[in-house]
């Protein structure tokens, strides 16, 4: 620590302005390796069981239990991602894929349109309860609730059909997305919207050509993030539906490890299966996922 | 919407500062009507059946205070709430050190760190229901990592021991979590002015001492945003516990949430397990204005002295 400390105090402090510039950078170089060594037994930490799990999910199950853990298999196999494949992952695959769309597009969308009329309408008394409803249901846990969407979906008749997951899904997502939302549309310069009035445009053309492609990042991140949170969502699935043809991945992984405990290579690539989708997505989006996270907290 | 006149052009053109006088409040009704549908009045609905008797399936009898009666005096409830409290402190105290420190980190603009932002975050986008059955086995005593690389320390029966079950979850829930809460911290650690760090250097500062006098006191709103954040997702973990404890050894880890499921969804007493939801809402919203309050008027300048 004593030596850290001398060695800011040495830092130059010439009042160059190329030097101030350059200053802010300068800074985290040096304070370097408490930090540095910190983050980088945090990554070891973070990837050990990852690559646990890979280069487990390509062993066989002797393999397994006769070799060291962290050493990667001797003949990798595909046996446990065929097993996987034949237990109707493909189904419970498509399943998830038809709900996480159909609640988060239609979410999306309708949160789009109250953020606008929030933004827009400021002032209306209607809007103001609105957006303060959504501020209070951001404290809202699923959890709490989850015992009277149960009745209403069997009173809707929808018991055990992925629409039964995929309506309160939408109902969960509006505060979050409209939070960010109506962050950004606030943004957008009001002289933009005045000369759309100006043109006669109605509000809800001035919705789609010039709000839309102005908030398209916002957009983006809200999509995924709500992608993300339906794609992985377990309670809703748990609760709500019962047949195997229902079944959406992180059920499908439950009772999967229900099933083959012991083949730990096979329930070890049915997580990999159901993370893969979700890794590909983080790898297109990631900048818009992580930057957009931290603006509905942040402002 | 074509019955949406323009207004008349000229004459008022600019004095509503590009506020809407054609109505659009019609536009807020879709995500209204859902939310409203499927989170106010189920909020409104759990607070009518914890006064009724339901076994998920038959006809709801109003049956006035039996089930709060019932919970009140089960000595499960104080114990629910104790597990609560412990997660939540637990983990609240092993998540916020280190957040602070990978997000104080992850602030600095080298290339490698951005680089190595990409790989922390991966836990995040995996499913609890994935972690917890990851961990499971990886943790397994006969057939996990410990026996594996013959390593004594790790060979202990992790979900088998009141207080090691409950370490495995706190230690679960930190490695999904922390790298959202760095996140957060990185944002506000970006947003202390410069100037500040430079006029502390000039007064000879040393590191620490820039941490703890600028650097700690400058993110206390963000200490406070992630806290609560913390402490009121806390009340929630289901899914995690659920698949990697299932409330055991015993109801070692049995939380409000998972007690709630137990009683509701397991033995079909939706009344009591009503009664238990709307304490579980009651002590998260006591929660969040808790901290609100801690954190003081939200106006006052962060930016004192800058």
């Amino acid at each position: 620590m004593a030596t850290l400390t001398t060695h800011a105090r040495t830092a130059d402090p010439s009042p160059e302005p190329e030097a101030t510039l350059r200053r802010g950078s300068r800074r985290w170089t040096q304070r370097n390796w408490i930090g540095g060594s910190f983050g980088w037994v945090w990554l070891l930490i973070v990837m050990v069981p990852i690559y646990w799990i890979v280069i487990t999910s390509f062993k066989t199950s002797s393999n397994y239990f006769s070799q060291n853990p962290m050493v990667p298999p001797s003949e990798p196999t595909l046996e446990n991602y065929r097993l996987v494949i034949e237990s109707d992952f493909a189904r419970y695959f498509l399943n998830t894929t038809i709900v996480t769309v159909g609640a988060v597009i239609p979410a999306v969308v309708i949160s789009f349109m109250a953020s606008y009329a929030i933004v827009r309408g400021t002032g209306q008394r209607f809007l103001r309860y609105t957006n303060s409803l959504f501020l209070m249901g951001l404290a809202i846990p699923l959890q709490a609730v989850i015992i009277p969407v149960y009745l209403i979906i069997i009173r809707l008749k929808m018991y055990d059909t992925l629409g039964a997951i995929i309506l309160p899904s939408i109902a969960f997502a509006i505060p979050l997305s409209v939070l960010v939302l109506t962050n950004f549309i606030r943004d957008v310069p009001k002289e933009l919207f005045e000369s759309m009035r100006m043109d006669g445009a109605t509000e809800w053309r001035t919705l789609w050509s010039l709000a839309f492609p102005l908030t398209r990042p916002a957009l983006m991140t809200v999509t995924i993030y709500q992608g993300l949170l339906t794609w992985n969502n377990f309670l809703l699935p748990l609760v709500l539906t019962q047949s195997p043809t229902q079944r959406t991945l992180p059920l499908a992984l439950w009772s999967f490890q229900g099933q083959y405990s012991v083949n730990v290579p096979a329930v070890l690539a049915s997580v990999v299966l159901t993370a893969l989708p979700i890794l590909l997505m983080y790898a297109i989006g990631r900048r818009q996922l992580l930057s957009g996270l931290t603006a509905g907290f942040g402002k | 919407m074509t019955a949406l006149a323009p207004p008349p052009v000229g004459v008022r053109p600019t004095t509503n500062g590009g506020r809407s006088n054609a109505p659009v409040a019609w536009m807020a009704v879709p995500a209204l009507a859902m939310f409203l549908a499927f989170g106010v009045v189920p909020l409104l609905g759990v607070l009518f059946l914890s006064f009724t008797t339901w076994d998920g399936i038959g006809e709801i009898q109003p049956s006035g205070l039996t089930s709060w009666r019932s919970v009140l005096s089960d000595p499960g409830l104080p114990h629910a709430l104790w597990v609560t409290f412990l997660i939540m402190a637990l983990s609240w105290l092993a998540q916020t050190p280190l957040s602070l420190l990978i997000g104080v980190f992850l602030a600095g603009r080298q290339r490698y760190r951005e680089f190595l932002a990409i790989l922390y975050f991966i836990p995040l986008l995996l499913s609890s229901a994935a972690l917890a059955i990851t961990f499971k086995a990886l943790l397994d005593p006969n057939f996990g990592l410990g026996e594996g690389l013959g390593i004594e320390l790790l060979r202990q029966d992790w979900l088998g021991e009141s207080k090691l079950a409950m370490g495995v979850v706190i230690f679960v829930v930190s490695w999904q979590f922390i790298p959202f809460h760095s996140l957060i911290y990185q944002g506000g650690v970006r947003q202390i002015p410069t100037s500040m760090y430079e006029a502390a250097e000039i007064d000879g500062a040393g590191r620490l001492r820039k941490f703890f006098s600028i650097t700690l006191p400058q993110l206390k709103y963000t200490i406070i945003t992630s806290s609560t954040l913390m402490v009121v997702g806390s009340l929630t973990f289901f899914d995690l516990i659920f698949v990697l404890t299932a409330g055991g050894p015993g109801d070692a880890t049995r939380a409000l949430a998972l007690d709630m499921y137990k009683r509701g969804f397991q033995a079909n007493l939706m009344g009591p397990a009503s009664v238990i939801a709307v304490i579980l809402v009651l002590v998260g919203l006591g929660l969040a204005l808790l901290l609100r309050r801690l954190g003081g008027r939200g106006d006052e300048s962060q930016l004192e002295g800058a």
